[in-house]
């Protein structure tokens, strides 16, 4: 355990009198040790909530977090950040929700600001056949016990007075609500994470990137790094879309493809949108940051692609979606643009798992949708990781379901999944 | 922005095309494992790098051809037409 000190109005007041000067560094940096209990390869929200339910809940603090750049360098930080648990099937609303539900008290457990802001999430219909899906989806939800209802066009009008309802390539015809989701500051989440891992003894390691995975008769027996070799009983693999490249040097395969997702940021203006909208059949989604800008997301792109750019059209097609909903939005300027990697899984759903060499666990699958998850897929994970058992919430998130056939087909269902 | 050339049309803007999958994936026989058969449709190579992958000139031709790009640079290497069966060579 290292000593630190509590984030409080109280420190806030204390370090203003020092001009800012004395902050203590949030998590120590230290050299990688010869040998550990348990590495986590990647440095994203998901390596890091591991490596932190790994040590809290499990007793477990001889544990490395191996990240091959800085934390929250991947999609963590460059996600659009909703937050919600109204999937459609039984056992996604379960483990999203239990990841909202540890989302809603994160910043106390943590003590860190992670600016989770629950201003509501709203799912826009469009179509007869929207309307018939998201009611049924709106029961589905309610009957998992998570809190979710429909709207018609006139409240939308009144929660969003700048949406154009009526008169848009595709009139607004209703909705659903779930008024627990949000959104949280991103870089924040990781943060306070690494912070809280580091405190409990986890050692936090950037700038260290995993060049081969050493095994012996089936079984991990640590990792080759571009700081050397490093022993470990046990290895974790969370890093989002280049899942497929470390499986592959533990020489398996994986039902995922990776490809690019856009992100951008407009200049900012003064508040116009409190919730966050979510519209799949013109395939957009936006919220207002607390610095008034708005943060746009659409599709992925069409084809695998590991370049962290984005395609054109994808823009344009962003753009467009979101014009016809806010007419008054043409006259914005984008201020940033940017992408990520993503890991899509055939049903969309994500993989937390062991692999074909023993003691040697993936979490991965997240694809567009798994900031949301960050600390359930922690917890799931450090779960299996520690027990060698899955818990319950994340047992139908197995390769196994794969060749039973028993997919989570989130993709078919819900079509948009940030 | 990708700008694919199509074996029968040139070069094209992406927003013609769609994208098919890795090309190369071979359909296992009718009688195999389940293993097998959630291998063959959901694994896949997913490399960073040269790929061979399935394209489909949507707004063109409406052929199907083999790309090879490079899936870290986005570079499009080469494309070639699939032969009819029966034709090869
Ligand atoms: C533009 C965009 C918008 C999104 N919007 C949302 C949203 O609104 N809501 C939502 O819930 N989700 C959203 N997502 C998805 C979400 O960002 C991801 O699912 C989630 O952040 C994945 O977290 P992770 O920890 O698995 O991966 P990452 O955050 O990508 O972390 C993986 C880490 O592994 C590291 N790494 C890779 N290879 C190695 C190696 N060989 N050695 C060491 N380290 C390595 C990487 O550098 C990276 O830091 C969005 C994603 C993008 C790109
Ligand atoms: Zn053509």
């Amino acid at each position: 355990m290292t000593f630190r000190s509590r984030f409080s109005a109280f420190a806030l007041a204390r370090n203003a009198l020092t001009g800012h000067r004395n902050w203590q560094a949030q998590w120590r940096s230290p050299e990688p040790k010869a040998a550990y209990d348990a590495i986590v390869i990647g440095g994203g929200g998901h390596g890091l909530a591991t490596a932190y339910y790994l040590a809290k809940n499990h007793g477990l603090s001889n544990v490395a977090v191996l990240e091959k750049g800085w934390l929250g360098g991947g999609n963590t930080g460059r996600n659009t950040t909703i937050i919600r648990s109204n999937y459609f099937f039984p056992e996604s609303t379960r483990f999203y929700d239990l990841a909202l539900r540890l989302y809603e008290n994160l910043a106390h457990e943590l003590n860190y600001n992670i600016m989770f802001s629950p201003r509501g999430v709203l799912t826009l219909a469009f179509t007869r056949h929207d309307i018939e899906f998201q009611r049924r989806w709106v029961n589905a939800i309610q009957m998992t016990g998570v809190d979710s209802e429909w709207l018609t066009p006139a409240q939308i009008g009144r929660c969003v007075p700048a949406m154009a309802i009526e008169g848009g390539r595709f009139p607004v015809r209703g909705g659903f609500l779930q008024k627990r989701g949000g959104i949280a500051r991103h870089d924040a989440v990781a943060w306070a994470y690494a912070r809280a891992a580091d405190a409990l003894g986890v050692d936090i390691i950037q700038n260290c990137e995993v060049t081969g995975i050493a095994s012996k008769s089936g079984r991990v027996t640590g990792v080759e790094t571009s700081r050397g070799a490093i022993r470990a009983k046990k290895v974790a693999i969370a890093v989002a879309g280049h899942s497929s490249r470390l499986a592959e040097l533990a020489g398996f395969r994986l039902p995922l493809e990776s490809v690019t997702l856009q992100a951008f940021v407009s200049e900012p203006i003064k508040p116009v949108l409190d919730l966050v909208i979510m519209a799949g059949h013109v395939h957009v989604y936006l919220s207002q940051s607390d610095k008034g800008e708005l943060v746009i997301g659409g599709g992925t792109d069409a084809y695998p692609s590991f370049t962290q750019r984005g395609s054109y059209p994808s823009v344009e097609q962003t753009v467009a979606a979101m014009l016809t909903l806010f007419p008054s939005f043409s006259a914005l300027k984008m201020m940033r643009q940017w992408g990520g990697i993503v890991d899509i899984s055939p049903d969309r759903s994500a993989i937390i798992d062991r692999t074909p060499i023993d003691n040697l666990y993936i979490n991965c699958g997240w694809g567009t949708g798994g900031f949301k998850a960050i600390p359930a897929g922690g917890w799931a994970t450090a779960h299996l990781m520690a027990t060698g058992e899955h818990h319950a919430l994340s047992a139908p998130f197995g390769l196994g379901r794969f060749a039973r056939g028993i997919l989570i087909d989130e993709g078919a269902a819900a079509g948009v999944a940030h | 922005m990708l700008i694919i050339p199509c074996p029968w049309c040139g070069a094209r803007d992406e927003s013609e095309f769609a994208y098919g999958g890795e090309a190369d994936i071979v359909r296992p026989p009718a009688e195999v494992s389940d293993a097998a058969w959630a291998e063959y449709l959901y694994v896949r190579d997913n490399p960073r790098g040269k790929n061979r992958e399935l394209w489909f000139h949507r707004d063109g031709c409406f052929q199907w051809f083999v790309l090879e790009r490079d899936t870290a640079t986005n570079e499009c290497l080469s494309a070639h037409r699939i032969d009819p069966p029966g034709e090869e060579g």
